[in-house]
């Protein structure tokens, strides 16, 4: 990046400096799961001083949780995201202006753009009744989608309402709430299931396509696989105590109290894409996301799992990983780690494994509490 | 069935900091273009827009610097062609008052205040996990554990945390925020007269402060006809009131048949007809309060605990009147706040008092636990036969009430009826006018084409919702569609 290219994101950024803004675009490159030696072309991308993308969002039926997440994050900052990086065209909760002017914005930036926008949509599409469960400005929600998606350079859906149904799709959908992709057959549609989704995940999904000029790469459900190619369970902070059989069996007990696995308590860890713990939520880290504060999480970003099996139900492991079924209950005892143990560690690893299986054996009957240690032989 | 007291003060803060975030957002984000012309701060004085800043508050980020920058983004932007969701503004409209000087004040703040928003709302995601959509509450407490001796509980670091973030955005509240509302009210001193609608006033009392939901920080109850003198207390979940009072009406909403009906005797059976003047006209049902429609939100909150003496509130009440009577130059009173600019001066009030609230539940919390009390949490056990319930909930759109019947463990019939629901309901079953609908009448329009000021009435309510506001010119038979969003 040249002098003058920096000079010009100053400009558009205030006062930034270099070095702040070249983190931030390893951080960007790092949430998209790529190398951070990608940071340059980000960063002339974000430099470029092209037109901002052009893009519309459109609400149906939600609870605006998706576009409030956009409050939340730091990197970019919602100012920033509207002022610097995108031309937010229509937004019915942020536009200054309302009715006749708010729908002449949608009209002229569909106009200008024809082909090139990015639409995004929040809330699902009610279809019952030709759709007048939700209607906009005298137009069905349905109508204007299918409208407005026509002349998109992109669409993505946001929240689990526009990617499968979400809440309002919940039996017996009285309203015949329907996804964006089932809406749009035929149309490539990114997905950005959860409720609401990272916001991390919508931005990432954005500056990749600014980036590279195509969208990251997606699963047959439309989803990023920077953001859901793995489930919850496989990236969580306490998966060793699935692993070891230790779990909390109701809130406040000793083991919740313990930080102990919360798979008893009806966690759809083990069923849902996400990458909850991995990015966690509101730029906090340290465990600020559901297991991290002691809740199960209840699958908000899978289909047939949120909103569908009931919180503190218990789930079968999906595509279980070695280990991934409930080992025999191995209480904690206090182990001491000094120097030499943690150097022989490597080198007696066979030994220790051997001590370990005698040690299950033994333990299977012993009851399942961390105040009884167990005796060593 | 009763809750530990940790969880209780846990709850609160999470209410208190919610609550905030959503008033500052309320004004600065969602209704602060309606009163602050953007375009016009580009031909700000930047130099006097500060010194004006720094004469109404000691805040230390009322800089030359701060506000220079905030201009020169906004000048960009402009500068871009590419005005995005701004576009569609009401610049140089008619009824905006505000010299380039306090826009600009107010601009700066906007951009400002995105920050203190995301450091509150910070709060919310310690204690609740993520905001929004919070996932630690369970029936009969939270699910946080406790634990002193434990890495993976609501550590003392998270609690410092807490602390921090509360501190620092009640400065913003207490020296900007409440500065603000009570400048734009000053010099839109006329906004005073319009707007007040329905001033029978409803809220409930909130932040349990005892096991059993018995006593709270925040009083509510029923102030008939802006009648302070006439307020009743809302004592409780017990309060029979409360229980008896309310009913909701279909009779102007799309749903199957005409009745009005307790929430607990009611059903939700869609029936659209379209927009019908003399029939059916709205997805909202319409309730009532003891027969009567009835305004919820901050300014319900504040003139109802006003009413009942509560400190903190008569103090930034207070304190803010005092504020905009100095700057308006003439003496305004607790009865400008029923008005369309008193919505949002009782907001900022509201939000001041919460900071208080919210600093206080961080130090019961604090003492609770050094007593050595952990329980956050109490097994819920649910009783056979038929069971009715309601619980309630000072939102931040104002009362929030859920009602449910339940039936051998399984939901038999669950009606929510939201603030926005109260304030944006239509006609009720005697045919009275509810809080929009009647607040807009007497609303002087400037522009038909731009009808900004009918804006400013119904966004003064904070609705969760797009809703929309049909104008009608009866000699041109023309009609004109106002969405407000």
């Amino acid at each position: 990046m040249t002098t003058d290219d920096f000079k010009g994101i100053k400009a558009r950024l205030g006062d930034i400096s270099r070095r702040d803004f070249m983190r931030y675009c390893s951080i960007m490159a790092g949430a998209l799961g790529l190398s951070t030696g990608l940071a340059p072309r980000i960063a002339q991308a974000i430099a470029d001083p092209k037109r901002r993308p052009p893009v519309i969002w459109l609400h149906g039926q939600e609870c605006t949780g998706c576009t409030e997440t956009l409050l939340r994050p730091s990197h970019p900052s919602l100012d920033s995201l509207i002022l610097d990086i995108i031309s937010l065209d229509y937004h019915e909760t942020l536009c200054a202006g309302a009715g006749q002017q708010a729908e002449a914005s949608l009209a002229q930036s569909m106009r200008e753009n024809a082909g090139k926008y990015v639409l995004i949509i929040e809330g699902a599409i009610p279809v019952k009744d030709n759709g007048i469960y939700c209607k906009i400005g005298g137009k069905t929600f349905l109508s204007l989608v299918e409208e407005v998606a026509a002349q998109a350079g992109a669409i993505i859906a946001i929240g689990s309402c526009a990617a499968w149904g979400g809440i309002p799709s919940a039996h017996p959908n009285p309203t015949g709430a329907t996804s964006a992709p089932e809406v749009l057959k035929g149309k490539t549609v990114v997905t950005l299931p959860g409720c609401p989704p990272n916001p991390y995940n919508l931005l990432s999904t954005v500056v990749h396509v600014l980036s590279f000029g195509k969208l990251p790469k997606l699963d047959s459900l439309g989803r990023p696989t920077f953001a859901y190619g793995r489930l919850i369970h496989e990236n969580c902070e306490r998966r060793p105590h699935f692993d070891a059989g230790r779990f909390a069996e109701k809130f406040g007990d000793e083991g919740h109290r313990l930080g102990y696995c919360l798979y008893k308590l009806g966690c759809k860890g083990p069923v849902t894409h996400a990458n909850c713990p991995e990015i966690q939520f509101n730029d906090l880290g340290g465990g600020t996301w559901p297991v991290g504060t002691g809740h199960p999480c209840f699958g908000c970003a899978e289909k047939g799992v949120g909103f569908t099996i009931p919180m503190f139900t218990q789930v079968e492991v999906l595509s279980p990983t070695p280990f991934a079924r409930q080992a025999p209950i191995i209480p904690e005892r206090p182990v001491p780690v000094s120097p030499i143990t943690a150097a022989l560690a490597g080198g007696a690893l066979g030994l220790a494994i051997g001590a370990s299986a005698v040690a299950l054996r033994k333990l299977k009957d012993s009851p399942d509490d961390p105040d009884h240690p167990v005796k060593e032989d | 069935m009763e809750v530990p007291l940790n969880a209780q003060y846990i709850r609160n803060m999470m209410m208190g900091a919610h609550l905030i975030h959503d008033h500052i957002v309320h004004f600065y984000h969602l209704s602060a273009l309606d009163w602050v012309d953007l375009v016009s701060a580009l031909k700000a004085d930047a130099k006097a827009a500060s010194s004006l800043a720094q004469k109404l508050s000691p805040w230390e980020r009322n800089s030359v610097t701060e506000f220079k920058a905030a201009q020169e983004r906004l000048r960009a932007l402009v500068n871009s062609g590419q005005l995005g969701v701004y576009a569609s503004g009401y610049w140089g409209h008619p009824a905006m008052k505000l010299s380039p000087e306090v826009n600009l004040l107010a601009a700066t703040h906007y951009l400002q205040a995105l920050e203190y928003q995301r450091e509150i709302n910070k709060v919310v995601a310690i204690l609740g996990s993520k905001t929004p959509h919070i996932q630690n509450l369970a029936v009969g407490g939270v699910a946080n554990p406790i634990n002193p001796e434990s890495q993976s509980t609501l550590s003392i670091e998270k609690l410092l945390h807490v602390k921090e973030l509360i501190d620092k955005v009640g400065d913003f509240v207490e020296n900007v925020y409440l500065i603000d509302v009570a400048a734009v009210g000053a010099f839109y001193a006329d906004w005073t007269k319009y707007g007040a609608g329905v001033t029978n006033y409803l809220s409930v009392p909130d932040m349990p402060l005892d096991t059993k939901g018995e006593v709270f920080e925040l009083p509510g109850g029923y102030i008939p006809g802006g009648d302070l003198g006439k307020f009743k207390p809302i004592k409780g979940f017990r309060d029979e009131m409360f229980r008896t009072s309310i009913k909701e009406s279909i009779k102007h909403a799309w749903y199957n048949g005409d009745w009005d009906r307790h929430p607990w005797e009611e059903e939700t059976v869609p029936k659209y007809t379209d927009f019908q003047e003399n029939g059916k006209y709205s997805w909202v049902k319409s309730p009532t309060f003891g027969g009567q429609p009835a305004q919820v939100g901050p300014l319900a909150n504040v003139l109802c605990m006003y009413a009942a003496g509560h400190q903190p509130t008569v103090k930034y009440a207070n304190r803010a009147l005092e504020l905009v009577s100095s700057l308006a130059g003439v003496k305004v009173g607790i009865e400008a706040l029923h008005s369309t600019i008193g919505r949002h001066a009782a907001r900022a009030v509201r939000c001041a008092t919460l900071y208080q609230s919210l600093k206080r539940q961080w130090q019961l919390l604090m003492d609770n636990l050094a007593k050595g009390d952990y329980q956050t949490y109490n097994q819920p056990v649910f009783p056979k036969g038929v069971q009715q319930g309601f619980g309630f909930h000072e939102a931040p759109r104002g009362t929030l009430s859920h009602w449910v019947v339940i039936e051998d463990g399984k939901i038999k019939n669950y009606q929510a009826i939201v603030p926005s629901t109260w304030n944006a309901a239509p006609r009720n079953d005697k045919d009275a006018l509810g809080p929009y609908e009647s607040a807009l009448i007497g609303t002087p329009v400037a522009d038909p084409e731009k009808p900004l000021e009918v804006l400013r009435t119904v966004h003064s309510f904070d609705p969760c919702l797009a809703c929309a506001i049909h104008l009608l010119d009866r000699e041109k038979h023309e009609i004109k569609r106002l969405k407000v969003l």
